[in-house]
């Protein structure tokens, strides 16, 4: 019995992994500039695979060793995916990719060359 | 609904988001954006490989797994170095 409701348990978990996962490729693919394609697809994909990989771990068990792996790649992916994807944006930015000209606010310019920078033609 | 029904769905699914990182890795417009997709698609495979260990109950996928988020993370970080003109020691 308890089985079967861990089984079911982290079959969810997966099936709603799964569906982040598509949903940040498509935003991958809809979103207009290389900022916001970052944001989605970076945020949903690991949001998404590390709820697969804990769903995987609930629905093995950490008897044989997959699932304590799997816990530790979980862990491992919450830890670097972002960092990955802050090094990408700063080098984005430093190499002088624009903005999409709907953005309205551009921070790191403002704080880079210290003067108040309006709408998205910088 | 059996292991082997659920896991063919979720690999199908995952190849799908695979193919549109593929399609943004050929299309993309400028270089960032074809680093960021194949930071998604290594991150995409890690999500396979943790399916591929519940469909066949072998805990070595899982160290595919591991590896591969392992060298993606510094591809990613040497990629994003490279585009932003500076050495890797700095």
């Amino acid at each position: 019995m308890s089985e079967s409701v861990s089984e079911n348990v982290g079959l969810i978990i997966i099936v709603v992994g799964v569906i982040f996962d598509l949903l940040g490729c498509i935003g991958l693919v809809r979103l207009p500039d290389i900022y916001n394609r970052l944001q989605a697809a970076t945020k949903c994909v690991t949001l998404g695979t590390c709820m697969i990989l804990v769903g995987v771990a609930i629905n093995i068990g950490l008897a044989d060793g997959g699932g304590a792996k799997a816990l530790i790649c979980a862990a491992f992916v919450l830890l670097t995916s972002p960092v990955g994807a802050h090094a990408l944006a700063r080098a984005a930015h430093k190499a002088g990719i624009r903005l999409w000209e709907g953005s309205v606010v551009d921070k790191y310019l403002e704080v880079d060359s210290g003067k108040k920078v309006t709408g998205a033609k910088v | 609904m059996t292991i082997a029904t659920a896991s063919l769905i979720f690999m199908v699914v995952l190849m799908f988001s695979s193919f549109l990182c593929l399609y943004r890795i050929g299309a993309g417009p400028t270089a960032p954006d074809r680093t960021v997709a194949i930071d998604i698609l290594g991150t995409l495979v890690v999500g396979f490989c943790a399916i591929m260990t519940w469909q066949t109950e072998k805990a070595f996928y899982m160290n595919i797994a591991i590896t591969w988020a392992l060298l993606s993370f510094i591809g990613t970080i040497a990629l994003a170095k490279y585009l932003e003109g500076r050495g890797f020691d700095e």
